[in-house]
């Protein structure tokens, strides 16, 4: 079995400490090693967007990156978005306006659009299309979503 | 009594004749009674014991739930129609 | 302008509101767990070795190695089967449909698609088990593999299984062939109907295979315990259903075999059969730890069961004022590696938006070597309603009237007979043509080159099945609601504001938990547009049990009849002492030291649940550089009975919709002529994404089921049917072109405008 590296980061703010095999991903390790399975599996090959994670500032398939890069990064996923006194706004968006149906794409669309608004709390419908469009969803048809977007921005003003 | 229009597919065992009334209370004597005056056409509807599986039985236009069990009336229409399931439920073990 | 539009009968308290779902915080924080979220302790990790090719001999396979690997703890093949060790005549009659049943699971004597299962190992890791699984050898011999549906139905074909025959309803074909079943239905006469036409349009059409494309892959995990118990967790769209497949398959009890569903990550169809659970079960049983699985996205495309591809023929007839006089509808859907495709609801559907005097609906389930197909949203229409939906409008143009007065005058009603036999019941396909017609939409030209409209409508009948709920009413006035359908798109919301409804207490008050196989009774899967139907007639029974219960405690509690004691929006009140009432919370209260708790039952297989009907209009673009079609503007209308929670309906429209265009632009399985599919990632079949697509506009007309006492039907399934032949025949209009094949992507629209350059 190949050898286990140490590795540090920082995960939803808490200075987190696992070991990982080079060969696992992000994802594996998020969910098989840390228990964080709120990060879902769609594709594993970087085409759904169902495992967005924040890392350093930007959006990223966590299948598609090693756990081993993520040395002295900081990792933000679906866990790290609400606080003891609520939801998210962008959660909160996505419950109200039902922008979801069987949820399981929903963290990484949260997550990513968390991404965006965290840079852009103004984008429009266009702007939020285009940069959603690496997460699949089947369930919805997008519309509730977009409308959950730009829901979300009002809720955080 | 009830009136049971036989399929286009059944024709030449009913020797064209394309319906038949039959005195029956439901739907095992339907069948039961379309056998006595047609020879064979129970096994054509019928597979192990139960309505075939791409079958499934119209009595007054509704689509019945119970089968052989289902009852018909003194002026029901009774048509044999296909099964939603099809084909797809006699393998995998379970009935529509 | 985009917008969401109820067209509402009647208004209800709870039922038709919009209240947040039970199960939405967990699954908008990432807590709600499906099937590959589940860990039980000592968990070990299978995968499964495939086949590489479409058709062949299994002559050896040799698990030795495997066996071996460090890290390794059972290997399995279909010898570990019991139809490996039970004979012909053991099984009689069952022979064939068990060996068909195990097969697909795991192949024993040949494989017979790229994919099918051949061996399954457990190991520590999913990596090991991987590394495992590439050290079995298998020695193939490879036949010619059938991968077109017409060629499969000739006589000359390579035959995929040498001791099938075509049943032709209860008669057999005298040689062995790979159409498993030909079926046809009548009415009228249709020599005649054709005869009476003005004009008779005949057409071929093509559509392929396509995937439901659920975003969460199959998932199983299963422990055998050492007392002879297993339990399966996975995300199934029927618990149930998975329960008695895995018992036929394994010969074992359903009462040893408890399934939990857990969350699922959608299903539409593909997550009703078994596929990993048997292997999961048999290596757990040899390992005597729980073993998971999962597939990856590569096996959920090879190996699960998409919808089939067809080829299929549509002759129609009408006079010059635009009635249909006649219809004949042949269809031959590719069932794949065994029989079973969804052709017999597709002949149930193709000619049912009309009320025709005169038709014949005519189905072919041909086998492949394809992966077994399995039900897609609407099972077998959509395919139809293309072929069909196309000639209408080519009817449409021939004798230049408007297609949608056209559909309005030849429209099924209350009353109007099928082709195939059943009556409709009050229906609203003519209350949504005419929601069509006076839509903001329709009363905008389009404009501009190169663009154009199309419209079409959609059929499909909607299910009834067992439910089965149970209620409890907790000491301080809430009830705890049990059901075994799985919520794949906001169900326990649907059931929840059923239950507040008849109960006349809070939305909020009432709890809905979905259960494991052993903790409710029998409860067919969530798909077919039955759930809101179906399960929430069970809880509405449930209710109605509590009800009465409740009207007995408080006459014996006032000492009287219960005669004289009635239930009103939550109150118990004595008939004619106004002073004896009691709101549902303040009796709760006292069940407790009155004679115990109360809980409400109901187990049903409900009829009435009333057809579903849709129209559609899109507007579309063709870029004629490069053949590409862009979605200008969608409307789709659906009578939806009583919309329960109208947000939830328009979402099943809007996703509906997406998964049709999707099918209608650029879904498709690419196979090599050698039968593999070459595109099995999310990258090359391509999806629509958000940035694909306009918002789509909905129109939900409710047209009350009398089925129901809130006059809810069904609502998933027919959105996905009416967008192949719309965005058609808007290709049409913008561009001339009829297009007679599925999916119309840009390198086929460019061919066909150079074709018709050329001419
Ligand atoms: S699982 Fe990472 S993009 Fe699909
Ligand atoms: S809600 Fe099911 S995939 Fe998006």
């Amino acid at each position: 079995m190949p050898g286990l590296v140490h590795v540090q980061t920082t995960i939803n703010g808490v200075q987190t400490d696992f070991l990982a095999e080079p060969r696992q991903s992000l994802l594996e390790v998020l969910r098989d090693v840390l228990g964080k399975t709120g990060t879902k599996e769609g594709c594993n090959d970087g085409n759904c967007g169902a495992c967005t994670v924040i890392l350093d500032g930007r959006i990223v398939d966590s299948c598609l990156v090693l756990a081993v890069e993520t040395q002295g990064s900081e990792v933000t996923t679906i866990e790290g978005l609400a606080t003891a006194d609520g939801l998210h706004p962008i959660q909160q968006a996505f419950l109200e306006q039902a922008a979801l149906q069987c949820g399981i794409c929903t963290p990484g669309f949260i997550v990513a659009s968390k991404g965006l608004l965290d840079q852009e709390p103004d984008a429009d419908e266009a702007r939020i299309r285009h940069w959603l469009a690496g997460n699949l969803c089947r369930c919805t048809g997008y519309d509730k979503i977009i409308r959950a977007v730009l829901e979300a921005e009002k809720l955080s003003k | 009594m009830p009136i049971v229009f036989i399929p286009t597919m059944l024709l030449p065992v009913s020797g064209g004749v394309k319906q038949v009334t039959i005195d029956a209370a439901n739907m095992r004597q339907v069948i039961d009674g379309l056998d006595l005056l047609y020879p064979g056409m129970k096994s054509r509807l019928m597979d192990e014991g139960q309505i075939r599986s791409n079958l499934a039985v119209a009595v007054d236009g509704e689509v019945a739930r119970l089968g052989l069990m289902e009852k018909v009336g003194e002026e029901s229409e009774v048509h044999f129609v296909p099964a939603i399931g099809g084909g797809a439920a006699w393998w995998v073990g379970w009935r529509l | 302008m985009t917008s969401n539009q109820v067209l509402s009968e009647v208004e209800y308290r709870v039922v038709g509101k919009r209240p947040v779902r039970p199960d939405g915080v967990d699954k908008v924080t990432g807590r709600a767990q499906y099937g590959a979220d589940v860990y039980p302790a000592g968990l070990l990790h299978g995968k499964v070795l495939r086949s590489p090719h479409a058709h062949a001999k299994v002559v050896s396979i040799d698990t030795s190695q495997a066996e071996a690997y460090p890290g390794v703890t059972a290997v399995v093949t279909a010898a570990d089967f019991p139809f490996a060790s039970m004979s012909r005549e053991e099984l009689g009659g069952g022979y064939q449909r068990l060996k068909f049943a195990t097969d697909l699971i795991m192949a024993s004597d040949k494989v017979l698609f790229k994919g099918h299962p051949v061996a399954a190992v457990a190991a520590v890791n999913p990596h090991v088990a991987e590394e495992a699984v590439r050290l079995i050898r298998v020695e193939y011999q490879q036949l010619p593999a059938v991968i077109n549906v017409q060629a499969a139905m000739e006589e000359k074909s390579e035959l995929i299984h040498d001791d099938l025959y075509t049943s032709y309803l209860g008669e057999n074909s005298e040689k062995p062939s790979n159409v498993a079943a030909h079926l046809y239905f009548d009415k009228g006469d249709i020599e005649q109907g054709f005869g009476e036409a003005d004009v008779v349009v005949e057409r071929e059409f093509h559509t392929e295979m396509v995937h439901q494309g659920y975003i969460e892959p199959q998932n199983s995990t299963a422990f055998w315990n050492t007392d002879g118990h297993l339990t399966i967790w996975c995300s199934t769209q029927g618990s149930f259903m998975i329960r008695n497949a895995v018992a036929d398959v394994l010969q074992f009890p359903i009462s040893k075999i408890k399934v939990v569903p857990t969350e699922i990550g959608g299903g539409f169809g593909g997550k009703i059969s078994t596929y990993l659970e048997a292997p999961a079960a048999l290596l757990s049983r040899k390992c005597g730890q729980p073993v998971k699985m999962v597939m990856t996205r590569t096996e959920v495309f090879e190996a699960s069961g998409p919808a089939p591809g067809s080829w299929m023929k549509v002759k129609m007839g009408a006079a010059k004022d635009g009635l249909i006089t006649a219809a004949h509808v042949t269809l031959a859907y590719e069932a794949g590696a065994y029989p079973g495709s969804p052709v017999m609801a597709g002949t149930s559907c193709a000619l049912s938006c009309y009320d025709l005097q005169n038709g014949r609906v005519e189905g072919y389930d041909v086998l492949v070597n394809k992966p077994k197909t399995s039900a897609y949203r609407a099972p077998g229409s959509p395919q139809a309603a293309f072929a069909v939906e196309s000639v209408l409008d080519e009817i449409c143009e021939k004798l230049a009237l408007d297609p949608l007065e056209v559909r309005i005058k030849n429209a099924a009603k209350e009353g109007t007979r099928r082709v195939e036999g059943p009556v409709a019941r009050k229906i609203g396909l003519i209350e949504c043509l005419d929601a069509a017609k006076s839509h903001d939409h329709l009363k905008k030209p389009v404009q501009g080159k190169n663009r154009g409209r199309g419209i079409a409508c959609g059929f499909w009948m909607n299910r009834g099945f067992q439910s089965s709920v149970t209620m409890t009413v907790q000491y301080d006035g809430t009830i705890s609601l049990l059901m075994g359908s799985v919520d794949i798109g906001g169900t326990r919301a649907s059931i929840a504001q059923q239950t507040a409804e008849t109960l006349g207490i809070a939305y909020e008050d009432v709890h809905p938990t979905v259960v494991d196989t052993d903790s409710i009774g029998f409860t067919f899967v969530t798909g077919g547009s039955r759930t809101s139907f179906a399960t929430g007639l069970a809880a509405i029974g449930a209710a109605e049990d509590v009800k009465e219960q409740m009207v007995k405690r408080a006459a014996q509690i006032w000492d009287t009849p219960a005669e004289n004691v009635e239930y009103a929006d939550g109150v118990i009140r004595h008939r004619s002492d106004p002073e004896l009432q009691m709101s549902f919370q303040a009796l709760a209260k006292q069940l407790g030291s009155t004679g115990g708790g109360i809980t409400g039952r109901n187990n049903i297989d409900p009829s009435g649940e009333g057809n579903g009907y849709a129209v559609h209009i899109v507007d579309v673009e063709v870029d004629q550089e490069t053949g590409k079609v862009d979605i200008l503007r969608y409307t789709a209308v659906q009578d939806a009975g009583k919309a329960v929670h109208p947000s939830y309906v328009e979402g099943q429209m809007q996703g509906g919709v997406v998964q049709g265009i999707g099918w209608a632009l650029n879904e498709e399985y690419f196979f090599n002529d050698q039968g593999q599919m070459m595109n099995s990632s999310f990258l090359d079949y391509r999806m629509p994404t958000s940035l694909d697509l306009p918002m789509i506009d909905t129109v939900i007309v409710e047209v009350a089921n009398p089925g129901h006492p809130y006059g809810v039907k069904g609502v998933g399934e027919v959105p996905i049917v009416p967008p192949m032949a719309a965005i058609s025949n808007a290709i049409h209009q913008a561009t001339g072109l009829r297009m007679a094949s599925l999916p119309m992507s840009p390198g086929k629209i460019l061919e066909a405008l150079w074709e018709n350059g050329k001419s």
